[in-house]
């Protein structure tokens, strides 16, 4: 009897193990984490993205000599009356893969993304960006070849985004 | 673990329209608690990786000034009906979330 009640307590014991790693593991598994995780670790441009104004940004990024392009197309509202989610679209002609890196001249931080592109990805984006007060939207383009562009638009902004 | 990506890829003509949204608070640590008065800290995505079949279509670095539930629409060419796209975050707090689709057509 008391052999019984043991291995009950055994097996059920087994039992929730089994199913406390397939609630871990599985999802990783069916999510393929474990190949794009180590693609993602220690990419993160702290300079940069820590940068508390727009020069040191720029220096961060290497781009304080960058060229105006017309091939840089920046969609955003004039006026957004929600500084916390300011939608904008961002088209590049630049030739020759790219990364597209997007600067809030004003905000506490001004740089907000970087945007590598590879393998047949268009360098076109659509994002959100929160917007503290009425600011220059920056643009800047790093072609394959080092060299770097640069458009920009001004968007005002009605009601900061910086408590959202 | 993080609340699942809403991710939808579908394709139009040669091109694939990739839309993501990555549910996250995207706080930026300049925030105060009502309550308390104290600064919530910082917590927000720092990178994400687009991939169709493995290869990496688009490598994005983040900062707290992108909104709450981060959404992206990416494009890319040269993809096929059922190419298999995954999307993958880190955040400053070392957490992490995958999700994973099929390209459909429109």
């Amino acid at each position: 009897m008391r052999d019984a009640a043991l291995e009950i307590h055994r097996l059920r014991r087994l039992l929730l193990k089994a199913a406390g790693a397939g609630c871990t593991l599985g999802p990783l598994l069916a999510g393929g984490l474990l190949t794009p995780l180590r693609v993602l670790a220690a990419d993160w441009n702290r300079p940069a993205f820590t940068a508390t104004n727009l020069p040191d940004a720029l220096k961060a990024v290497g781009g304080t000599s960058s060229m105006e392009s017309g091939g840089i197309v920046i969609k955003a509202p004039d006026v957004a009356e929600n500084g916390a989610q300011v939608a904008i679209e961002i088209v590049s002609a630049i030739p020759a893969g790219q990364t597209i890196m997007v600067f809030v001249d004003k905000n506490p931080m001004p740089l907000a993304a970087s945007l590598a592109f590879a393998n047949g990805a268009v360098p076109h984006t659509r994002l959100q960006l929160k917007m503290a007060e009425s600011s220059r939207i920056r643009v800047l383009v790093k072609a394959m070849d080092g060299k770097i562009y640069h458009a920009s638009r001004d968007v005002r902004v009605t009601l900061g985004g910086c408590g959202a | 673990m993080p609340e699942p990506i809403k991710l939808r890829a579908t394709l139009q003509g040669d091109t694939a329209e990739i839309r993501i949204l990555m549910p996250h608070p995207m706080e930026t640590g300049q925030r105060k608690d009502p309550d308390s008065g104290r600064t919530i800290p910082a917590h927000f995505i720092e990178t994400f990786v687009v991939s169709a079949n493995g290869n990496v279509l688009v490598r994005g670095q983040l900062n707290t000034a992108i909104s709450r539930n981060p959404l992206f629409s990416f494009y890319a060419k040269g993809l096929k009906m059922g190419d298999r796209i995954s999307v993958a975050w880190l955040d400053n707090k070392g957490e992490k979330r995958s999700d994973e689709t099929v390209l459909v057509t429109a």
